[in-house]
C-alpha cells in the first residue's frame, strides 16, 4: 500500500508541475491545486499510514499521529485561500492585459518566450 | 567606565549637534565642542596610567549567549590616536564655524563630523576585531556623508561614491582577514591575537590573512594603486579634508598596520608588501603632487606621499623605523591639518584654489602666509621644525635595511629623490601662492580671515615649532608608550635630537633641499614633459571598470531575467529537482525497515481513480471545463484517502474545501476563456513532461522512503494531555485550538488577508465578460432554476443546523470551527447560486469584512483573556457544569476561540465567492465579443 500511496503522490506532483509549466493562467491554477493535494498528502503521510485509528480518544487503543493532521487541516484551508487569490489575480490579469498568458502577453512566433 | 564613554560621548555629541538647528552658529559650535572636551579630559585623566606602562581595559556584556561583548582597550598607541582625533577634531570644528557660509547647514556638518569622530575613536579603542571592523565600516559611511556634504555638486557625489567603493571594498577584505585571524587564533580578542604571533605566522593561512588585512589598510590609507579616491575626496568642505586626511580617516589604515604589527609583522612577506607599497606610494605621489594646480590637490598627493613614507617605515626591519613611523604620524597630522586649514582660508578669501591664479598673497594676508609657510617648511623637512626630525630619522633608517637584498642601496636613493620632490612641491605651495607676481582674475580682493579662524592653525603651527625644537621635552613620553605598544615592549634606546653631527642623513637632507629647489626652479621643463604624457588617471580606470561591471551585470541579469514567468518556473523546478534529487543517489537503500501493508481492493480502486483523474486533468487541460471536473474527482479521492487513513477531520475539511474550490473555479471560468489555444511546441511539451516526471519520481521516492521508516513523534504528549489539559477528546481539534492555537490564529489571519486582497483586486475590475459560451450559444434566459431555488431555501436551516452540530462536537469528535465554517459558507453559497446575489442583497445586508475582523478579534480576545487569569496566551480553560434537564455539559474557552475561527472562515469564504459572483449579476444580457 505504501508503494501505491507514494506513486499517487508522485503522479500528482508530476501532473501538477506539468500544468504549472503551461502558458495560460487557468491550467496553472489547476496545477497549483493539484500540487497542493500532493503536498498535503505528502505531509499527512509523514505521520505514516494507519487504518482505523482516528485520533479521537476512547475509540481505539492506539492512535494515528494527530500532529501532521492538524497541520494539514490548516494547510488545506489556507491552500484554498491562496488558490482563490491566484485565480482572482488571473481574472484581474486578463481584464487588465486583455489576455490570459502567464507572461502578460502572447508571444509572437519569432520572439518566443520574451515579454 | 571611562573607555566606553570615549566613543559614547562623541556619539552623543553627534546627536546633540544634529538637534541644534534653531541655535546661533556660536551656540551650535560651543555645544558641539562640549562632548569631545569632556572626552578629552577623561582621556587625559587616564593618560598617566598608560604612560606608566599600563594597558587599560574595559568590557560590557552585549550578547553573553554568543560570547559577544563590547570591549575596549587603551594602550600607548590608542592613546596617541585618541588624543589626535579629539584634539584635531575640536580644532577642525572650531575652524569650520568660520569656514561654513550662512547657507550651509552647520548642524548637519557637525553631526557628521562627530559621527566620524565616534567611528575613529571606536577603531582605536576597540579590543575586539569584529568591533574594530564595525567602527571601520562606520568611518567609510560617515566619510561618504562628509565628502558628499555639498551633495548638489556632481564631483562631491562622485568623489564620495568612489571613496566609499574603494574603502568599502577594502573593508570587506579586512573583514575576511580579521575573521581568518580569529579563526587561526580561536578568539576575536585583540589582546589574545597580539599575543599569538608564533601561532599566526606558522599557520598556513597566514599569507592570505596578511594580504587581506593589508588590503583593508592600504585602501583606507590611499596607498598605491588604491590612492586615486583621495584626491577626488577633496570635493569635501576643507575642514573635512583637514580632519579626514591629516589625522583620522587615512591614518586609520596606518593605525591598523601599527595595531597588528606585533602579530603580523616580522616576516619576509610583510616587509616586501608593506615596504614596497610604501616606497612606491612615497615616490609616485611626491612626483604627482608637484603638477597639481589645485591647492588641495597638491596637499592630497602630498598626503598620499607621506602616508607612503609612514607605511615604508613600518615595512623596514628595524625597531627604530617603527619609532620614526609613530613620530611622523604626529608630525604629519600637525603640519598637514594646518596646511589644509590655510588652504581653506585662501579658498575662502579669494574664491579659488587654482595656483595658476593665486599669486602674491603675501601682500594681502601676511599673517596667514607666515603660518602656512612654517607648516609647509615642516612638510618639506626644514630644520627647527618637527617634519625635519622625523625625516632625518627616516633617512637614517633607510640606510639600515635589506628590503631589496643587494639592491637595498636603492631605497635611500629613492627616499632622497622623493624628499627632493617633497621640497619642490612645498616650495611651490609657498612661492607660487604667496609670491610670484600678482593674482590673476580673482573674483574678490583677498584679505585676512576673521581673527578666530586662524586660532586652530596657530595652535598647530606652534606645535610644529615646539616639537621641532624641544622634541624630547614634548613628545618623548607619548612616542615611547605608543612604540612600546607596537613593538610589544622591545623599544630600543633612542634619542630624538636636532643635531646628530655631520652624517649621511644630514647629507641626504641637504641634497633633498638643494634638489627640491632645483626641481622647483626648473619646473617648467618638467611641466612640459608631464603634459606630453598620455593622460591616464586612476579615476578613468575606476570609472571604466565600474561601467564595464554594470554592463556585464546587466547582460547577465537580462539573460536570466527575461520577463518570462514560464522560464523562471522552469529554472526553479530544475533547481528543486537537483537539490532534492541529488541526496537520493547518495542513499544506499530507498525502502525503510517498516513492513509494507498489503493493498486492499478499496484502496486499489481509489488510487486507480485518482491516477486516472489526474492524468485526465492533464490530457484535457485545454478543455478547461472537463479538466476542472477531472480535478474535482482527484480532490474527492484525496478526501476519501484521508477518511481511509484515520483522518476524519481532514476528510471533512478536504471535502468542503473541494466544494468551494470547484465553485470558485467554475465562476472563474466565466471570466476566462473556456479553452486554451495550443501554444506549446511539441519540444516544449516533451521538455516539460521530462521535468515534471522527474520531479514526480523524486517526490514519490522521498515519500516512499519516508513512510517506510520508523519514526518517533512528539504527538504522544498531545494524545496524553488532550483530555486532561485541553478538555477535548478530538486530539486534532485540541491541537488546533489549544496546543498550537497561536498557529491557528496566524492562519485565520492569513485567510482574512487573502480575502481582503481578493476584495481589493475585484474593486473597479474592468468587466470582460462574454455574452455567450465559447461555441456562441447565448446564456439561458432562465438564470435561476426553479427547482434549485425552492429546495435550497428549505435546505438552509438544515445545513445551518448541521454546521452548528459539527461546530459544537468538534472538540470531542471530528468537526470544529474550520469545517463548520465551510459548511455554513456552502449553505449560503447555495442560496447565491439559486437566487443570485441581488436577491440575497435584498434580504441579507452583511458586510463580510466586518465579519472577518470580528472573527479574528474574538480569537485574539480569547487568547488575551487567558492573561487575566494569570495563564499563558491562548491557554484553554474548561470546566463541567450540571444543568437541570440537559445534564452535564462542558464549557471551554477553546470553544470561543473556535467560534472566532468559524466566523473568520465563513466571512472569508463568502467574501471571496460573493465578490466574484456579484460581478456576474451585472453581466450583459446581449452579445459581447471576447
Amino acid at each position: 500500500m505504501e508503494i501505491l500511496y507514494a506513486s499517487c503522490v508522485g503522479l500528482l506532483v508530476a501532473c501538477g508541475v506539468f500544468l504549472i509549466l503551461r502558458s495560460r493562467t487557468f491550467p496553472v491554477v489547476l496545477g497549483l491545486t493539484m500540487l497542493s493535494y500532493a503536498v498535503n498528502l505528502f505531509l499527512f503521510a509523514s505521520g505514516r499510514l494507519t487504518l482505523n485509528k482516528a485520533a479521537v480518544l476512547g475509540y481505539s487503543s492506539d492512535y494515528a499521529d494527530p500532529l501532521p493532521q492538524a497541520l494539514v487541516l490548516t494547510a488545506i484551508v489556507i491552500g484554498f485561500a491562496m488558490t482563490a487569490f491566484v485565480v482572482i489575480l488571473a481574472i484581474r490579469g486578463r481584464a487588465d492585459l486583455g489576455n490570459d498568458h502567464v507572461n502578460g502577453q502572447v508571444p509572437t512566433n519569432n520572439n518566443k518566450g520574451k515579454a | 567606565m571611562t573607555l566606553l564613554w570615549i566613543p559614547l560621548l562623541s556619539f552623543f555629541g553627534s546627536i546633540i549637534s544634529s538637534l541644534t538647528g534653531k541655535l546661533t552658529r556660536n551656540q551650535t559650535t560651543a555645544l558641539t565642542l562640549v562632548m569631545p572636551a569632556i572626552a578629552l579630559i577623561l582621556v587625559i585623566n587616564s593618560a598617566a596610567d598608560v604612560f606608566a606602562g599600563e594597558v587599560l581595559r574595559e568590557s560590557v556584556n552585549w550578547v553573553p549567549a554568543l560570547g559577544l561583548e563590547l570591549s575596549f582597550r587603551l594602550d600607548g598607541l590608542s592613546l596617541l590616536f585618541v588624543l589626535m582625533i579629539l584634539g584635531i577634531g575640536m580644532l577642525v570644528i572650531f575652524y569650520a564655524r568660520y569656514y561654513l557660509s550662512e547657507k550651509d547647514s552647520m548642524p548637519k556638518l557637525f553631526a557628521y563630523l562627530m559621527l566620524f569622530m565616534t567611528a575613529m575613536l571606536g577603531i582605536v579603542t576597540a579590543n575586539n576585531v569584529l568591533q574594530l571592523w564595525l567602527f571601520w565600516e562606520l568611518t567609510s559611511i560617515s566619510s561618504f556623508l562628509l565628502i558628499s556634504y555639498w551633495w548638489s555638486k556632481s564631483e562631491a557625489r562622485k568623489g564620495a561614491r568612489m571613496a566609499l567603493t574603494i574603502t568599502g571594498a577594502g573593508g570587506l577584505a579586512l573583514l575576511a582577514g580579521l575573521l581568518m585571524l580569529g579563526h587561526i587564533v580561536g578568539s576575536y580578542d585583540i589582546d589574545v591575537i597580539l599575543a599569538s604571533r608564533e601561532l599566526i605566522q606558522a599557520h598556513n593561512l597566514y599569507e592570505v590573512t596578511l594580504v587581506l588585512v593589508l588590503l583593508g589598510a592600504f585602501t583606507k590609507s590611499a596607498q598605491f594603486p588604491f590612492h586615486f579616491w583621495l584626491p577626488h575626496a577633496m570635493a569635501a568642505p576643507t575642514p573635512v579634508s583637514a580632519y579626514l586626511h591629516s589625522a583620522t580617516m587615512v591614518k586609520a589604515g596606518i593605525f591598523l598596520l601599527a595595531r597588528f604589527y606585533p602579530a603580523l609583522a616580522g616576516t619576509e612577506l610583510w616587509f616586501i608588501l608593506v615596504g614596497l607599497t610604501g616606497l612606491a606610494t612615497l615616490i609616485f605621489a611626491a612626483y604627482v603632487a608637484l603638477f597639481k594646480h589645485d591647492l588641495k590637490g597638491l596637499l592630497a598627493y602630498s598626503t598620499i606621499s607621506h602616508l607612503g613614507l609612514i607605511t615604508l617605515l613600518f615595512g623596514l626591519d628595524t625597531e627604530l623605523a617603527t619609532v620614526a613611523a609613530i613620530f611622523h604620524i604626529i608630525n604629519h597630522a600637525t603640519f598637514k591639518a594646518s596646511l589644509f586649514m590655510a588652504a581653506g582660508i585662501i579658498d575662502h578669501e579669494t574664491g579659488t584654489r587654482d595656483m595658476r591664479k593665486l599669486n602674491g598673497m603675501w601682500r594681502f594676508m601676511p599673517y596667514t602666509a607666515t603660518l602656512a609657510m612654517v607648516a609647509a617648511a615642516s612638510m618639506a623637512g626644514v630644520p627647527l621644525l618637527n617634519g625635519f626630525l622625523s625625516k632625518e630619522m627616516f633617512f637614517a633608517e633607510t640606510l639600515h635595511q635589506q628590503l631589496l637584498g643587494s639592491m637595498s642601496w636603492l631605497v635611500p636613493v629613492l627616499a632622497t629623490i622623493a624628499a627632493a620632490f617633497s621640497v619642490a612641491y612645498s616650495a611651490r605651495f609657498i612661492h607660487d601662492v604667496f609670491f610670484n607676481g600678482d593674482p590673476i582674475d580673482l573674483e574678490k580682493t583677498p584679505h585676512e580671515p576673521p581673527r578666530y579662524m586662524r586660532i586652530p592653525i596657530e595652535i598647530l603651527v606652534a606645535l610644529c615649532l615646539i616639537v621641532g625644537m624641544f622634541p624630547n621635552f614634548v613628545v618623548h613620553d607619548i612616542i615611547y608608550t605608543a612604540a612600546d605598544a607596537v613593538l610589544a615592549g622591545q623599544v630600543p634606546e633612542y634619542k630624538i635630537s636636532l643635531w646628530h653631527g655631520f652624517n649621511l642623513p644630514l647629507l641626504m637632507s641637504a641634497i633633498a633641499v638643494a634638489g627640491g629647489v632645483l626641481i622647483y626652479t626648473q619646473r617648467k621643463y618638467l611641466f612640459q614633459f608631464q603634459a606630453s604624457l598620455p593622460p591616464m588617471t586612476g579615476k578613468k580606470m575606476f570609472d571604466g571598470s565600474v561601467s564595464r561591471l554594470v554592463r556585464w551585470s546587466q547582460n547577465k541579469i537580462s539573460a536570466i531575467e527575461n520577463g518570462s514567468l514560464q522560464r523562471y518556473l522552469m529554472l526553479m523546478f530544475v533547481i528543486v529537482l537537483l537539490a532534492a534529487g541529488w541526496p537520493l543517489f547518495e542513499m544506499a537503500q530507498l525502502a525503510g525497515n517498516n513492513p509494507l501493508t498489503p493493498v486492499d481492493v478499496h484502496n486499489g480502486i481509489g488510487a486507480g481513480l485518482l491516477m486516472i483523474a489526474a492524468i485526465a486533468t492533464v490530457i484535457w487541460h485545454r478543455q478547461r471545463m472537463i479538466s476542472l471536473l477531472m480535478l474535482s474527482v482527484v480532490g474527492l479521492m484525496v478526501s476519501i484517502a484521508f477518511t481511509r487513513f484515520s483522518a476524519p477531520d481532514l476528510a471533512l475539511t478536504q471535502l468542503t474545501v473541494e466544494v468551494v474550490t470547484i465553485i470558485l473555479l467554475m465562476l472563474a471560468l466565466f471570466f476566462l476563456p473556456q479553452k486554451s489555444p495550443k501554444a506549446s511546441s511539441s519540444v516544449r511539451v516533451l521538455r516539460d513532461l521530462g521535468i515534471a516526471s522527474a520531479i514526480g519520481i523524486v517526490v514519490g521516492s522521498i515519500c516512499y522512503a519516508l513512510i517506510t521508516r520508523p519514526f518517533s513523534s512528539i504527538s504522544d504528549f498531545f494524545i496524553a494531555n488532550a483530555k486532561t489539559g485541553g478538555g477535548g477528546t478530538n486530539v486534532v481539534n485540541v491541537i488546533l485550538v489549544d496546543f498550537r492555537g497561536f498557529d491557528t490564529l496566524g492562519e485565520i489571519t492569513v485567510l482574512g488577508i487573502a480575502a481582503l486582497g481578493i476584495y481589493k483586486l475585484l474593486v473597479n475590475l474592468p468587466l470582460f465578460m462574454p455574452g455567450s459560451d465559447s461555441e456562441g450559444r447565448p446564456w439561458a434566459k432562465e438564470r435561476y432554476p426553479l427547482l434549485l431555488a425552492s429546495i435550497s431555501q428549505s435546505l438552509l436551516p438544515l445545513a445551518l443546523l448541521v454546521s452548528f452540530y459539527i461546530f459544537l462536537r468538534g472538540h470531542n469528535l471530528p468537526g470544529g470551527g474550520f469545517i463548520a465554517g465551510l459548511v455554513t459558507a456552502i449553505a449560503f453559497i447555495l442560496q447565491y447560486i439559486a437566487h443570485g446575489s441581488n436577491w440575497i442583497a435584498e434580504r441579507l445586508t452583511i458586510n463580510y469584512r466586518k465579519i472577518i475582523a470580528s472573527g479574528i478579534a474574538i480569537a485574539l480576545a480569547t487568547g488575551v483573556g487567558s492573561w487575566f487569569f494569570g495563564r499563558p496566551f491562548l491557554k484553554t480553560w474548561f470546566d463541567y457544569f450540571d444543568l437541570p434537564v440537559i445534564g452535564q455539559i462542558e464549557l471551554a474557552s477553546a470553544l470561543v476561540f473556535d467560534l472566532g475561527v468559524y466566523i473568520t472562515v465563513v466571512g472569508a469564504t463568502l467574501m471571496i465567492l460573493a465578490s466574484l459572483g456579484k460581478l456576474t449579476a451585472n453581466a450583459p444580457k446581449e452579445e459581447v465579443n471576447i
